[in-house]
């Protein structure tokens, strides 16, 4: 029974996940934009939400166990450098920066969201009492 | 949850960074330092980077949280220059004074960019830090 009311959510659980995921693997190439050798990564949100909610066996006790190993078959991509560097180093500041701007605010609003739906079923719940 | 690992990453390359300010404030003010009576100047140093992979496997897995450490601090080879002064007190035999051989050009833009790298961790740090306050507000 309390799976309906969790399952409205897992769609956005899956993306909020997925969206810190990908924060820390742009902190990750802000942080390391002054390293020799280093390859900017990021993955493909709209692909990596796709395979984590395609085949998702919500229910049950393992579903958050099979959702951690779907996201950590996530594919890592390497950047492609925009500018060559003689230290071979590939994080173009600005693209991390829109990147990091654009991931926060989507985080942000993946929380609205989960709030929105709780807040929605929350008043489903007290209505009965109120009318 | 692992938003949190970003102070990690972020907090280590601060912290490189400001071992690189540090190195900066020290070649700059020894850039006027002539050489001592063992006739050796004072050499510039530069921070040499390096990931530092925090991921639980190690590997550039997709836990592969990457950090930044310092791996050693270089001393630049090149030799310094050479003032003819003969009535300065370090002169050699020839009458030839041997500065440090810190660029002091090069210093300035390296401290640019270690203070501009520095500043860009704090605001992820900050902008982290945001959004886990938010989260902890979920569903209120």
């Amino acid at each position: 029974m309390i799976n309906r009311l969790t399952d409205a959510l897992s769609f956005q659980t899956e993306a909020l996940v997925l969206r810190s995921e990908r924060q820390r693997l742009i902190s990750g190439n802000i942080a390391n934009a002054d390293t020799p050798g280093y390859v900017a990564r990021d993955f493909d949100f709209a692909q990596a939400l796709r395979e984590a909610t395609a085949a998702a066996p919500a229910t049950g006790a393992d579903a958050g166990a099979g959702a951690g190993a779907r996201r950590a078959s996530a594919v890592l991509r390497y950047a492609a450098p925009s500018q060559t560097n003689l230290d071979g180093n590939s994080v173009d500041m600005d693209r991390e920066r829109a990147a990091f701007a654009d991931n926060s605010v989507k985080y942000e609003a993946t929380l609205r969201f989960i709030n929105g739906s709780v807040r929605t079923m929350l008043d489903a719940m007290r209505s009965h009492h109120g009318g | 949850m692992s938003m949190f690992k970003v102070f990690d990453i972020s907090g280590s390359a601060a912290s490189a960074q400001s071992q690189r300010l540090n190195t900066v404030a020290s070649n700059l003010a020894n850039a006027d330092t002539v050489a001592g009576p063992d006739g050796k100047a004072y050499k510039a140093r530069q921070v040499v980077f390096q990931t530092e992979l925090m991921g639980a496997g190690g590997a550039l897995g997709a836990d592969g949280s990457a950090g930044v450490r310092v791996t050693t601090v270089r001393e630049d080879d090149t030799p310094g220059r050479r003032v003819h002064d003969p009535k300065h007190p370090g002169a050699d035999a020839d009458g030839y004074v041997t500065y440090s051989n810190v660029s002091a050009i090069e210093e300035m833009v390296n401290m640019i960019s270690a203070s501009r790298s520095y500043q860009n961790n704090i605001e992820v740090m900050n902008t982290a830090k945001g959004l886990l306050l938010k989260t902890l507000q979920m569903g209120q």
